[in-house]
């Protein structure tokens, strides 16, 4: 019998712009259900990784595999049909329609209804009532009718993290969903996140890392490009190699160095 | 229910208005409205629901009107096609050259696309002079719409014949472009309109969704290319220029590209300029350019998108604060308008028409292009319009906004779309 392949899987990843080297030969395999966190100071390479593995920019060298299959060089939505969706670190929304409409165009492929124009949206009941559950989940019933652009901060937050999760894909990337949000904004944000990734493959940047720590099974440290650490927290947390590392950088900052 | 009552309404108008306006000239005016309506509609699926800014929708409107007259012809010559479906004929052909042209067309949004419509329209008008044979050369096109045998006694000779075709055309092509808007293409198309990148990670390609709607977009533009071919019985290659796509852009954008019925007022607008403002001045474009102009500045939504925020707030009760403020700005506005169409009208007579001598009648009153008089009577006349309007319109900015605010705050909470 075969053994289920990982859910994602980076094979000697790299990237490069221009002449710097943004991503350095990074390999990793997420297990189906997995919920990593990946941290790593300012510039280590974090978003590049998520743009690479969602298909915005194209590897320089190597491999990445979602459930078995190749799909670096595929367009970003080839890979969404693939199933992974992602989030962005600046709310990327759909500004002029309702949060209702937002995602319910997150959730229209997936069932199935590509480009047609020959039926109403009002008479799609299954759509309709997945966006009835995710507007409960989200805690966003209220605001249904409200335009996304009108949404406060954290609302905003919320309607992103949404319409990633809106078509059903098994491997979600949350790219700092708490960015900019208050301490107790965020205290409410992580179970909403928990409970909305439940079941799923979960790959999420992170700076708090007290929310880290208590989300993720497993802890991704990238530094300059390369994947420092991989572990479960516990593991991160004593590695000496990391805590040097990271306070290094730190005093470094934004040096460089190639791979 | 109150969408049955609109579209019932709008039918009725579209049924009763011939019957109001009975001369044979008001009913050409009234078919052209409804051509209009068709294209402008059509050109707000770029525009307002895709964010695609063209400069050559002619091109579809155009060739459609190109294989319709050729269609009408064949017809002419023992086609058995009934004439009233020959509008369908001109859909079709620009449907067919949407799907071969758009892909490259609908490649990039923004920027790429205006630039890409604006070559391929210059490309596609330069050709209709290179090939005669098709497009008629410098004469054009010409056919009679008396052609084939008459179902159920139609000829479309008379023009009120041709005018209910035009007005079924106009109900059916609304009606589908409405519903087009409540369909997941129509949705992906805003969405696409908004945000095109984030498009692409909810499984859609931004591409796709463009193109398709792009295509639908020009078969609608091409059925009103066949119903004006019908209309004039002849059709030039004046119909692909450039000068008739920007019409069409000048014109949506005036009516309002935000609401779907924007475009049906800017069609209304489009014809009335083009035939009866024409008519009363020669001056029209320039009259067309600044009216352009002073909307983009004042109320960029256009003509729907002021009915639509004065209904809000007669809505909630606040239109009566406003309404004298209203009509004190309005004649205010008309009186600076007097004065400067004086000056324009006299500044138009002494270039142009010097030679029927200096003086010309305006609004009634005769004005010397010679006489110092003249010019200083129109010059204070827009002078103290404008400055009785620039003291009326502080004020009343400050209670619009007031208003405004009083009433956003539901809006905010309340509707969308």
């Amino acid at each position: 019998m075969n053994p289920t392949p990982p859910a994602l899987a980076l094979k000697r990843l790299s990237k490069r712009f221009g002449k710097t080297d943004i991503i350095c030969g990074i390999d990793m395999a997420v297990a189906p259900g997995e919920r990593i966190g990946i941290i790593g100071p300012n510039g280590a390479g974090k978003s590049t990784l998520f743009n690479l593995i969602s298909g915005r920019f194209e590897p320089d060298g190597g491999q990445i595999w979602l459930n078995g299959g190749r799909i670096d060089g595929k367009a970003p939505h080839e890979i969404n049909r693939l199933g992974l969706a992602r989030s962005f670190q600046v709310s990327n929304l759909f500004p002029k329609l309702s949060v209702f409409e937002n995602l319910r165009c997150g959730v229209l492929w997936s069932l199935g209804y590509k480009y047609t124009f020959l039926k109403f949206l009002t008479r799609l009941d299954d759509a309709n009532e997945r966006v009835a559950a995710l507007l409960e989940l989200l805690h966003l019933d209220q605001q249904r009718h409200t335009l996304a652009m009108h949404l406060s901060y954290a609302e905003q937050r919320a309607l992103e993290v949404g319409i990633t999760i809106a078509g059903g894909a098994s491997v979600i990337l949350l790219d700092e969903p708490t960015a900019g949000m208050s301490q107790s904004e965020t205290s409410r944000f992580i179970p909403l996140i928990r409970q909305a990734t439940e079941g799923k493959t979960l790959l999420m940047v992170e700076h708090d890392m007290g929310v880290v720590f208590e989300l993720a099974d497993k802890i991704a440290v990238l530094a300059q490009g390369e994947l420092l650490a991989f572990d479960t927290p516990d593991a991160v947390r004593a590695d000496a190699r990391v805590q040097e590392a990271y306070l290094g950088v730190l005093q470094t900052q934004t040096v460089h160095s190639p791979c | 229910m109150r969408r049955m009552l609109v579209w019932g309404l709008y039918a009725l108008v579209l049924a009763l208005a011939p019957l109001v306006f009975t001369s044979s000239h008001s009913q050409a005016l009234l078919s052209q409205i409804g051509i209009a309506i068709i294209v402008c509609l059509s050109y707000n699926m770029l525009l307002g629901q895709g964010g695609m800014l063209s400069f050559g929708h002619a091109v579809y409107s155009g060739v459609g009107a190109f294989l319709a007259i050729h269609t009408l012809n064949f017809v002419g010559d023992g086609l058995a096609l009934p004439v009233s479906l020959i509008p369908l004929v001109g859909g079709l052909a620009s449907l067919a050259l949407a799907l071969l042209l758009g892909w490259v067309t609908t490649k990039k949004s923004g920027t790429p696309f205006a630039m890409i419509t604006l070559g391929l329209g210059e490309m596609v008008w330069a050709m209709a002079l290179m090939f005669p044979g098709f497009f008629g050369g410098e004469a054009g096109v010409s056919g009679n719409r008396v052609a084939g045998s008459p179902v159920l006694g139609i000829t479309f000779g008379p023009q009120i014949e041709l005018y209910y075709l035009i007005a079924l055309y106009t109900l059916v092509c609304t009606a589908l472009m409405y519903a087009f808007t409540r369909t997941p293409l129509g949705r992906m198309l805003n969405a696409v309109r908004d945000n095109p990148e984030r498009v692409a990670f909810i499984g859609y390609n931004p591409q796709m969704v463009r193109y398709l709607a792009f295509a639908i977009a020009a078969f609608f533009a091409g059925i009103s290319g066949g119903l004006a071919a019908l209309s004039f019985e002849i059709v030039t290659f004046e119909v692909l220029s450039g000068y008739r796509s920007g019409l069409y852009l000048l014109f949506t954008f005036l009516g309002g590209t935000n609401f779907f019925f924007g475009p049906i007022v800017g069609a209304i607008l489009m014809v009335l300029a083009l035939v009866l403002l024409s008519e009363f001045t020669q001056a029209w474009l320039l009259y067309l350019g600044l009216m352009f102009i002073l909307m983009v500045m004042v109320a960029p939504g256009g003509v729907a998108a002021l009915i639509m925020a004065n209904l809000r707030l007669a809505k909630a009760g606040h239109l009566r604060r406003l309404w004298p403020g209203y009509l004190v700005l309005l004649a205010t506005a008309l009186l600076a308008l007097a004065g400067a169409a004086a000056v324009l009208e006299m500044v138009y007579h002494l270039q142009l028409g010097a030679a029927l001598g200096p003086e010309l009648r305006f609004m009634g009153v005769t004005l010397n292009t010679h006489a110092p008089g003249s010019w200083l009577g129109a010059a204070s006349v827009m002078l103290l319009g404008l400055g009785l309007f620039e003291s009326r319109w502080r004020p009343f900015a400050r209670t619009w906004s007031e208003v405004e605010q009083a009433v956003s705050k539901d809006i905010k909470r309340g509707e969308s779309l």
